[in-house]
């Protein structure tokens, strides 16, 4: 049983790393980025595999987030742009009906691959926060920069960040 | 008259509310009173962090309500209100400013308010705090509806503290606290309605006279509701609010309400509320004789009373995918029925002198009316 | 010397409410939000219609404040 005073040290430690986390919108983050396998709208089996060596984005995302909406035309510009270059955005998407997903994508389509996580496996192994979550994954598999929540603006962030992870 | 509206607003800090127009007719028409409303709102992002709104309000109010014993005659009067507010979104906290003025020939009502609202613990509680300070300058209207001849007889301050804490329990239940404590000085009495004390030497059998009102005034109201999200689709609200002030006036709210959505183009509302309330200390409806207590009153709403409304609402998306710039357009209808019931205030229909009413005084029947009150507007969000 | 182990607890226990390891998670996630984003959970979707209505009442009953609420709806950034 460690003395007072280290637990005290040990549990302010604890409490500014939360505490900055917790008001970061996006922060650099380590660890490799744990593996998955979902569905399409159309049935096919992908996942996180089918990309190695590239840039990936996870952008988790769902019909009821106002904010997902609003970042997803740029997400579809970002992709078409820097994909020829070995980037690829993967949409995981949380919502826990398929037809509403349908719908949507019916209306305003993306061209980048959308994946469904109905049982929450993914955001739950991604640790997923806020919505929409962003996760970039650089051509090692490593998960590099996680970006929280979104605000017009922010998808200049995620193409410097994007840039310099294909550069490397 | 009314103190001003302290709602704790309605946001979730996490983004802005959308932009949005409406436009409102409104009828309530009860007590031997119509009230007629008109209101146009518009509310829009400016940026992504801030939010402007403002609201134009008109009541035109006719008719006689019983309780205005000195002049059988009808009042006709209009009220003109308007209202601006700022929010500002910061992180997780939304901060509000606005500002109030309501104007009618015979009272005028100023308030300032401020607001701030913090999401936290993973955006499941968010914490209101309030502060709202009034102006009111209340006259009394000594000619006729088309002549006025008002003569301005007070001012009153109130101030308004509330907090409130909003807690996500599960994914389908939502539950929240509020509290606000009003305090107001200053000429807190309506100029219009008078109190009667018992006199034999009439024959009528009583007398009227002037109400005296304390010159301040101490409210306390505390609210609990929760919203439960039936697996069908559907929503129920169920809501608590007690409230007790220094002027002896307890008063319990019970509400139910339940809402019904079909797809994306209709939600129907249905809603059931019951008010109780007991008097005011100072509050008789026949005093014994003249001067018998500091503080009279005989308004109507310090007396022991109860209401039971019954309400209905449907909201059709005739846009209900957009169109142009519009993402969304709906039109309300909503309608109420209030049964309000009295248990210490009298109806007292014959003001004349000349003749002998066929009650004596205290033994005319209790008060007791219907309200309808109707609503309908159009929304476009944009 | 009794005083200053009880203000060496209390800032002990402080200190454990404040850190992650030791206290409570969460436990609606934002990508559970689902229901409580749907338009017919939020506390007043009609803030005008409301207004009118606690104005009324206000006017015919001796009572006032305390209405409306805050929070809720999908907790996105």
């Amino acid at each position: 049983m460690p003395s007072t005073s280290t637990l005290i040290k040990r549990c302010a430690m604890a409490a500014i790393v939360v505490a900055s986390t917790a008001f970061a919108a996006g922060g650099d983050a380590s660890g490799p980025a744990p593996s998955f396998t979902l569905t399409t709208l159309a049935g096919q089996s992908s996942g996180l595999s089918a990309y190695k060596g590239q840039v990936v984005m996870v952008n988790f995302w769902a019909t009821w987030c106002g904010p997902c909406q609003q970042e997803m035309p740029l997400l579809d510009q970002m992709y078409k742009k820097y994909k020829p270059a070995g980037f690829t955005l993967i949409g995981v998407n949380v919502d826990k009906e398929t037809p509403p997903v349908k719908q949507l994508l019916e209306r305003k389509p993306v061209s980048f691959p959308v994946l469904l996580d109905p049982a929450n496996q993914v955001s739950k192994a991604y640790h997923v926060d806020e919505m929409p979550s962003s996760v970039i994954i650089d051509r090692k598999g490593q998960i590099r920069y996680v970006h929280r929540g979104y605000k017009p603006g922010d998808e200049n962030d995620y193409q410097d960040r994007i840039r310099q992870l294909i550069r490397e | 008259m009314i103190a001003a509206l302290l709602l704790i607003r309605s946001t979730s800090a996490d983004v802005l509310p959308d932009n949005r127009a409406d436009v409102f007719y409104s009828k309530y028409s009860g007590g031997g009173m119509d009230i007629t409303g008109y209101s146009a709102t518009a509310r829009a992002k400016i940026t992504e962090n801030f939010a402007l709104e403002a609201n134009y309000f008109v009541d035109k109010v006719s008719g006689a309500s019983v309780d205005v014993l000195s002049q059988a005659s009808v009042i006709k009067d209009e009220r003109k209100q308007k209202s601006g507010t700022i929010e500002y979104l910061h992180d997780k906290t939304t901060y509000t400013a606005s500002y109030m003025s309501s104007v009618e020939r015979d009272y005028i009502s100023e308030t300032a308010s401020f607001s701030l609202s913090q999401d936290m613990f993973g955006d499941l509680t968010t914490v209101t705090l309030g502060f709202a300070n009034t102006h009111n300058t209340v006259g009394d209207n000594g000619g006729t509806a088309n002549k006025p001849d008002v003569a301005w007889v007070g001012h009153a301050l109130t101030r308004a503290y509330s907090g409130g804490v909003s807690q996500i329990i599960t994914k389908n239940f939502i539950a929240g606290v509020n509290l606000q404590v009003i305090t107001d000085a200053g000429y807190l009495a309506n100029p219009y309605r008078e109190i009667r004390y018992l006199d034999p030497t009439k024959p009528i059998g009583y007398t009227l006279a002037n109400q005296v009102y304390p010159d301040t005034h101490t409210s306390t109201a505390v609210q609990v509701q929760g919203k439960y999200y039936l697996p069908y689709r559907a929503a129920v609200t169920v809501l608590y609010r007690y409230y007790n002030d220094t002027w002896g006036v307890r008063g319990n709210t019970y509400e139910i309400d339940y809402t019904h959505p079909i797809r994306n183009r209709w939600i129907f509302e249905g809603r059931v509320r019951y008010y109780k309330q007991t008097a005011a200390t100072f509050y008789s409806d026949l005093f014994p004789f003249a001067g018998s207590q500091n503080f009279t009153a005989r308004d109507q709403n310090l007396a022991a009373l109860d209401n039971t409304t019954i309400g209905a609402k449907v909201t059709y998306a005739f846009l209900p995918e957009g169109w142009k710039f519009f993402k969304r357009g709906t039109v309300t209808l909503d309608a109420s029925r209030i049964r309000f019931n009295y248990l210490d205030f009298r109806d007292i229909k014959d003001f004349s002198v000349a003749s002998v009413p066929p009650f004596g005084p205290g033994a005319e029947p209790l008060y007791q009316f219907n309200a309808n009150v109707f609503q309908v507007f159009v929304s476009m969000y944009f | 010397m009794r005083c200053r182990q009880m203000l060496m607890s209390g800032a002990v226990l402080g200190a454990l409410l404040l850190s992650s390891a030791c206290s409570i998670q969460p436990w609606v996630k934002p990508y559970e939000r689902d229901r409580l984003a749907d338009p017919i959970m939020a506390w007043d979707r009609d803030a005008i219609s409301s207004a009118y209505l606690d104005h009324i009442r206000e006017s015919r009953e001796g009572s006032r404040g305390a209405t409306g609420g805050a929070g809720g709806g999908c907790g996105c950034n």
